[in-house]
């Protein structure tokens, strides 16, 4: 086990630290949060130079290649500044998925997603779905060479920013059947798109979408027909282990603001982390996000994995407790900076409200520890009939 | 970055995992399996075995008969060892009083004691805290008054584990009253055979006798058994507490309580009379259990391998111990809860694996709630929780 990053790694961390100190001071990120188009391209323009947006993508399609732990670097750091543009939707959810599954011609696309020109969104999720990745209700009917889709997406990451979206669709089955859904690139422009953009609650943005017959050609398919589930599947695993990391970095920032303020705050003529019941308090959120750290190292190590089980595995459990880490931290640092902690002026409430968000975004932690517990049951039940206790001598 | 284990610890662990299959005694090994238990001879035979293969002290450096190996590597065989159901190595000898002596001892005191301890010729026991003086350790009260060449010791000492089977206890005393607590204490290393020794049995909980008070009474030990310096005791001390953190995450064993919860609940049925484990309101318990100990895991790897670069262990052993002993603990009680009312009966002669009468219930459910009750120490002993989250809090968030 080595839990060194590597060279370029660590200049990569270095150079975003600097800069979301620098460039993305908590007053400019309020500014940014203002505008209307609620992140700025300037920011995104810069991000690009730093070569960001090629990470992930390979070296012949203009990237500069790289692996679960480089995302984990990059999201680390823009958790710590908060940083709202779309590198999430953009580069992990889309450009991986299209550097994974693409077309020949989709892939071409990925060198401008590099140099910053594309932006990409997941559209997905729909209303009734839940978390279920299966929910499916969004159709494309075959027509001539091509495809017609109807549907409609909801709260989609950056859905409003994007250039272009990857859209999951039934082609056969069901509603919920796992086989028959497809994904496909369609122009965020195209006739039948319509895009409702607002902003979340964390000063981030998505979009409700809405495809009424909208024509894409044969070619806008993204891997084989009636199997995109799969990839769908991975794209969002590969969300989750950059939403932990980025949690990594929200909660580390928090507990650092915290842990100044009680240094500092008085109260009854002395600083509150004085008291005891403080001080434990502190030493409870650093236990949650050492032990969440150590779940986005594990994540970020098995999102590439060729072992679907294992991978599932990987991500739920990660999920489940950086969730679970997030809002206790995030809580529990509102909490200790009392009524200051409440308002929208200190950073606090913004890491909280980050925090919180990233726990509700692809499966929450209840829903990932049914995911992990279910395959605890089928495990269970693979596993013959059940040998008596480890040789346990039979008295009585 | 890699989370995946080297190939040469992947051939570590296979040779470690060679020798334990090939060498545990398959009696022992029943014994831990099935919960019953261990007698002292059970202990010795498993240590003087290691011994000979030259494991037994495997957290001691080569100069002092240890293997050498990395802390990667010690954490390995912990975890294997654990994981195949032997015995737990007693820590008093090797992992407690053996650095101190090494690292504070004369020469004399090297030679005499290590390599029997090593050998397994005597077995330690640890004399710190007294019935006033638990957490508040430096406020103990037990004597040592020099006369001569010798110290005149008199006192009480509590919460021995295991002192009935001790050839020696090593002790913290009171050597000076006129200077702070901490100032005035001294390290000794006391026969258990000296006159004025007497060991009185603490019940436990779960009826078992793995407890002890020691009290002395008048007892000679001469000056030659103290280690280090007169009244520095307490360095000695701090320094032994932080190797005692280190090893208290016990992540093998957690593994193998998992394991088993997760057969017991294969085969308990639910109210339902499907299994246990297709509940999914018990399940998930498991799943929130074996999440946090897939997390404790890595996070022992991250503190050792800033132990191995920084060469020294850091405070981050408090957050495992805190961590370790809370999973210990959740899945002792699940082990409990999974039994229903199973768990009710207190069958304690049938915690000797020679009964023979007839048992309540599954041949599984003997053990369980017993060890529940029992493992509440988990969070007391060796620095309590609430201790260990003082040091976090003073050294990693200098509060």
């Amino acid at each position: 086990m080595d839990f060194k990053l590597s060279e370029e790694q660590q200049q990569l961390r270095d150079t975003l630290y600097r800069f979301v100190q620098k460039q993305y001071a908590f007053e400019k990120r309020r500014e940014i949060l203002k505008s209307a188009q609620g992140y700025s391209d300037e920011i995104w323009r810069q991000l690009a130079e730093m070569g960001l947006t090629a990470i992930g993508i390979p070296e012949d399609h203009g990237g500069l290649g790289g692996n679960g732990f480089d995302h984990h670097v990059v999201m680390e750091a823009l958790g710590r500044g908060l940083v709202v543009e779309p590198y999430l939707a953009t580069v992990v959810l889309g450009a991986g998925t299209l550097a994974r599954a693409g077309n020949a011609q989709q892939k071409a696309l990925l060198e401008k997603v590099a140099s910053g020109e594309l932006k990409l969104a997941l559209a997905h999720y729909e209303g009734n779905g839940r978390y279920e990745l299966n929910h499916v209700a969004t159709t494309a009917k075959r027509d001539g060479n091509g495809f017609k889709l109807n549907g409609t997406k909801t709260v989609v990451l950056h859905g409003d920013a994007a250039d272009k979206l990857l859209v999951s669709a039934r082609t056969s089955g069901k509603e919920r059947d796992a086989s028959g859904v497809s994904l496909f690139l369609v122009d965020a422009k195209a006739p039948g798109v319509s895009r409702h953009g607002y902003p979340t609650h964390d000063g981030h943005r998505a979009a409700e979408i809405t495809l009424k017959d909208v024509a894409v050609g044969a070619d806008a398919l993204i891997g084989t027909l009636d199997h995109g589930l799969p990839i769908v599947e991975q794209t969002i695993q590969a969300g989750i282990s950059a939403l932990c990391a980025e949690a990594i970095g929200a909660m580390s920032a928090l507990i650092e603001m915290t842990l100044a303020y009680i240094k500092t705050r008085k109260q009854f003529g002395v600083p509150i982390g004085t008291f005891q019941v403080l001080q434990h308090r502190m030493a409870d959120m650093l236990m949650w996000a050492e032990q969440a750290k150590s779940m986005a190292l594990l994540a970020a190590s098995k999102v590439a994995s060729d072992d679907a089980t294992e991978r599932r595995r990987a991500i739920s459990a990660a999920k489940v407790l950086v969730g679970q880490a997030a809002r206790y931290v995030g809580q529990q640092a509102v909490q200790l900076h009392g009524g200051i902690g409440v308002t929208d002026e200190l950073a606090v409430s913004h890491y909280f409200k980050r925090l919180t968000l990233i726990n509700a975004t692809f499966g929450d932690a209840d829903h990932h520890l049914a995911r992990f517990s279910d395959q605890i049951a089928a495990e269970a039940s693979q596993s013959e009939t059940h040998p008596s206790l480890m040789k346990a001598r039979k008295v009585g | 970055m890699d989370l995946n284990f080297s190939p040469e610890d992947q051939k570590f662990r296979a040779e470690i995992r060679a020798f334990i299959d090939a060498n545990l005694p398959a009696d022992i090994r029943e014994k831990i399996l099935n919960g019953k238990r261990l007698a002292k001879d059970d202990y010795l035979r498993w240590h003087k075995l290691l011994a000979k293969k030259g494991w037994v002290a495997h957290t001691w450096p080569k100069q002092f008969g240890g293997p050498g190996w990395t802390v990667a590597q010690q954490n390995i065989f912990e975890e294997e060892c654990a994981d195949a159901g032997a015995p737990p190595l007693m820590p008093f000898g090797l992992r407690m009083v053996a650095p101190v002596i090494q690292a504070f001892g004369s020469p004399e005191q090297q030679a005499h004691y290590l390599p029997r301890i090593l050998d397994g010729t005597d077995w330690w026991c640890q004399g710190y805290s007294e019935p006033g003086s638990g957490s508040d350790l430096a406020s103990l009260k037990t004597r040592a008054e020099r006369r001569g060449d010798k110290y005149i010791v008199n006192g009480q000492k509590t919460w021995t584990t295991l002192a009935q089977h001790a050839d020696w206890i090593f002790c913290l005393v009171r050597t000076a009253t006129d200077v702070r607590a901490q100032e005035g204490i001294s390290f000794l290393l006391i026969d258990m055979k000296s006159p004025g020794v007497s060991v009185r049995p603490i019940i436990m909980l779960d009826g078992e006798h793995e407890i002890n008070e020691v009290w002395f009474e008048n007892v000679e030990v001469p000056v030659a058994n103290r280690v280090g310096e007169e009244n520095k005791g307490w360095t000695y001390a701090k320094y032994l507490l932080g190797h005692e953190r280190t090893g208290n995450a016990g992540v093998g064993y957690c593994k193998r309580w998992l394991k088993q919860l997760k057969k017991i609940a294969a085969q308990q049925p639910g109210d339902d009379g499907k299994p246990l484990i297709e509940d999914p309101r018990f399940r998930d318990k498991i799943a929130q259990v074996e999440i946090d100990l897939m997390a404790l895991e890595i996070t022992v790897m991250r503190v050792i391998a800033k132990e191995m670069e920084e060469k020294k262990p850091g405070p981050e052993a408090s957050m495992l111990k805190v961590k370790g002993t809370d999973i210990q603990q959740t899945l002792t009680e699940l082990l409990m809860q999974a039994l229903g009312h199973h768990a009710l009966p207190f069958q304690h002669d049938a915690m000797d694996i020679a009964y023979k009468g007839p048992i309540v219930g599954p041949d599984y459910d003997v053990p369980h709630t017993g060890h529940y009750f029992n493992y509440r120490k988990a969070s007391i002993y060796a620095g309590s929780n609430e201790i260990q989250r003082n040091i976090i809090s003073k050294m990693m968030l200098g509060l």
